[in-house]
């Protein structure tokens, strides 16, 4: 997403806010600006972390620093449960969605095909749609579908996870699309060409070249998926059926009623999650 | 030889048939036909069960455009949806500028606390403000101790709007940032140097050049607060309704539910933001000119 600038362009940039080592006033005041929108980010964060610790039942008081309500959310079985519903369903929406998401950027990036435009349009129409429309949509499809399947076989389906992770799936393949193209842009066809000559068959081109080459590209949208189906709430909480509960639906759902230092700590643990997730991507963008 | 082109050829199809089918098959089945779907629905009817009643009618649509809830639900959105974007531009624009600006090896850092929000689950976001704005929250506990007393901060709009502020922000700065530092920083002192003002200089030279960002931006914070009706539940009190608070009640909720209706109001917010879209990226490009 974030590409360093040259070098030759760096130098004149350094220059910037700190020009020739001192403080112009204008950048003064975008610096304290800066900060202040800082802090008005983190604040929150902060503060939810650090009244998951509090002793106080309502979480809004600090009346002492006790770890209850990390024990009490790992004795919680609905809880846990819907951590693990939410770290499978994530699994698997991120495995299908990266390999469907690759296949696509590959044609769309190697190929000149009809109907080439139409194509580009579906991929990229997920990311525009808002959220909500894509999930009675899907939850329509859904009831028709089981509707259509009572019919043919008898069976009658229910909403569950499978539904949710179908549903992850269809906008985690977009994003999937955008980053691993990407890379496939700044990839040398050169090399492969070089391959080829030396008499490497495309099988072997793929998976000793092009493979390797891109590899960041595939985690980096496997990442990205991974972390938009940990987060997903609203097509979680129109396709997910009763008793299949995932963790942002069962937060909503304790939120609503009342609220108690468990859903700080669990949004602590989340935060964690997240934080390790953008280290990584990180990390891989370094060495990319 | 002109075989051996053929057969390549062949051989090129059926590679890049099995690229795509796989992504074309599953976008088609679970994007494409569930949005056709909600479109025929909301031309349907429903019984007094709230099962859907195959009867062509333009009813949902009429229902939308005079009965007042509805409609209301929609200016409210689109104001707020606004409000929000402007805001979100004018927090954001400032903050990407001092990211670019700042010496190199500070940039990254910069940026990764700006994405760490984006990261983090949104709910839990909104649910950290309900901690400091609630009643005996953080913050009237620091209106008291200063002796200005406790006030009603949260289940209004303006909490709303906080909330949504608060949640789009980081979706504004991360384009604007990628555009600022794009832009050639020497243009605005050639600018000087021939005579504009800073204001002009900005105006007329940097502004236009980071618009794609600026558009980016705009469209990313826009398009999930139109459907937004979390924050205006956990932060609004739900006392008025936004577009995603019906739509969420008639499809899971009402009693009947009423999924035509809902359809039709989906089917309708997609076009509003279609127009909307397409009317900023005209104005906008037109600026440019």
């Amino acid at each position: 997403m974030i590409k360093t600038a040259p070098a030759a362009t760096t130098l004149a940039r350094a220059r910037g806010v700190f020009a020739e080592g001192r403080l112009t006033w204008s950048g003064l005041v975008l610096t304290i600006f800066s900060i202040l929108i800082y802090l008005f980010l983190y604040a929150p964060i902060v503060i939810l972390v650090i009244f998951s610790f509090t002793r106080d039942e309502f979480g809004v008081r600090w009346t002492g620093f006790t770890l209850d309500w990390y024990i009490r959310l790992f004795n919680n079985p609905r809880m846990m449960g819907a951590a693990w519903n939410t770290l499978v369903v994530a699994s698997v929406s991120t495995v299908v969605s990266t390999i469907i998401g690759t296949l696509l950027a590959m044609a769309m990036e190697r190929y000149r095909f009809r109907g080439r435009g139409a194509m580009e349009g579906l991929i990229y129409l997920p990311i525009v749609v808002p959220e909500i429309v894509m999930a009675v949509a899907l939850l329509a499809f859904s009831a028709i579908a089981f509707d259509l399947i009572k019919l043919v076989t008898g069976e009658t389906l229910r909403r569950n996870l499978t539904t949710v992770t179908i549903g992850h799936i269809a906008f985690s393949i977009s994003f999937v699309v955008v980053v691993v193209r990407t890379s496939l842009k700044n990839f040398d066809r050169r090399l492969e060409e070089a391959a080829a000559d030396l008499g490497a068959d495309s099988w072997n081109i793929f998976w000793r070249i092009t493979f390797p080459l891109i590899l960041p590209g595939i985690i980096g949208g496997a990442l990205l998926a991974f972390t938009l189906s940990l987060d997903d709430f609203i097509i979680s909480l129109f396709l997910s059926g009763p008793g299949t509960s995932l963790l942002p639906v069962e937060v909503y759902n304790r939120v609503r009623r009342a609220v108690t230092p468990e859903i700080n700590a669990i949004s602590t643990l989340m935060l964690l999650l997240s934080m390790v997730l953008v280290a990584l991507s990180q990390l891989l963008q370094r060495r990319r | 030889m002109a075989m051996l082109q053929q057969q390549q050829q062949r051989r090129d199809r059926i590679r890049l048939m099995l690229l795509l089918t796989p992504g074309l098959l599953w976008l088609v089945l679970f994007f494409a036909l569930p949005l056709v779907i909600i479109v025929i629905y909301s031309f349907m009817t429903n019984d007094a069960l709230g099962r859907v009643v195959y009867q062509p009618t333009l009813d949902n649509y009429i229902t939308i455009f005079t009965q007042s809830l509805y409609i209301n639900a929609y200016w409210r959105s689109i104001w707020t949806s606004v409000l929000t974007t402007v805001i979100c531009l004018l927090l954001g624009y400032p903050l990407a500028l001092f990211i670019a600006r700042s010496p190199q090896q500070w940039r990254m850092p910069l940026l990764m606390l700006i994405l760490i929000p984006f990261w983090t689950n949104f709910l839990v976001r909104i649910y950290a403000w309900q901690i400091i704005l609630a009643n005996n929250g953080l913050l009237n506990g620091l209106l008291e101790f200063i002796g200005i007393g406790r006030l009603s901060l949260i289940n209004n709009e303006g909490a709303t709007l906080i909330g949504l502020i608060y949640g789009e922000l980081p979706f504004m700065v991360l384009p604007l940032y990628a555009a600022i530092d794009r832009f050639d920083f020497t243009l605005m002192e050639a600018a000087a140097d021939l005579g504009a003002s800073k204001v002009q200089a900005f105006l007329r030279i940097m502004l236009p050049m980071t618009m794609p960002g600026v558009v980016a931006g705009s469209v990313l914070v826009f398009i999930p607060t139109l459907g937004q009706f979390v924050v205006s539940e956990l932060l609004g009190g739900a006392k008025v309704d936004y577009l995603g608070n019906l739509i969420q009640r008639l499809f899971l909720r009402a009693n009947p539910i009423n999924w035509p209706l809902g359809s039709a109001m989906a089917v309708l917010m997609m076009i509003v933001l279609l127009v909307l879209i397409m009317l900023y990226f005209r104005a906008t490009t037109e600026e440019e000119r």
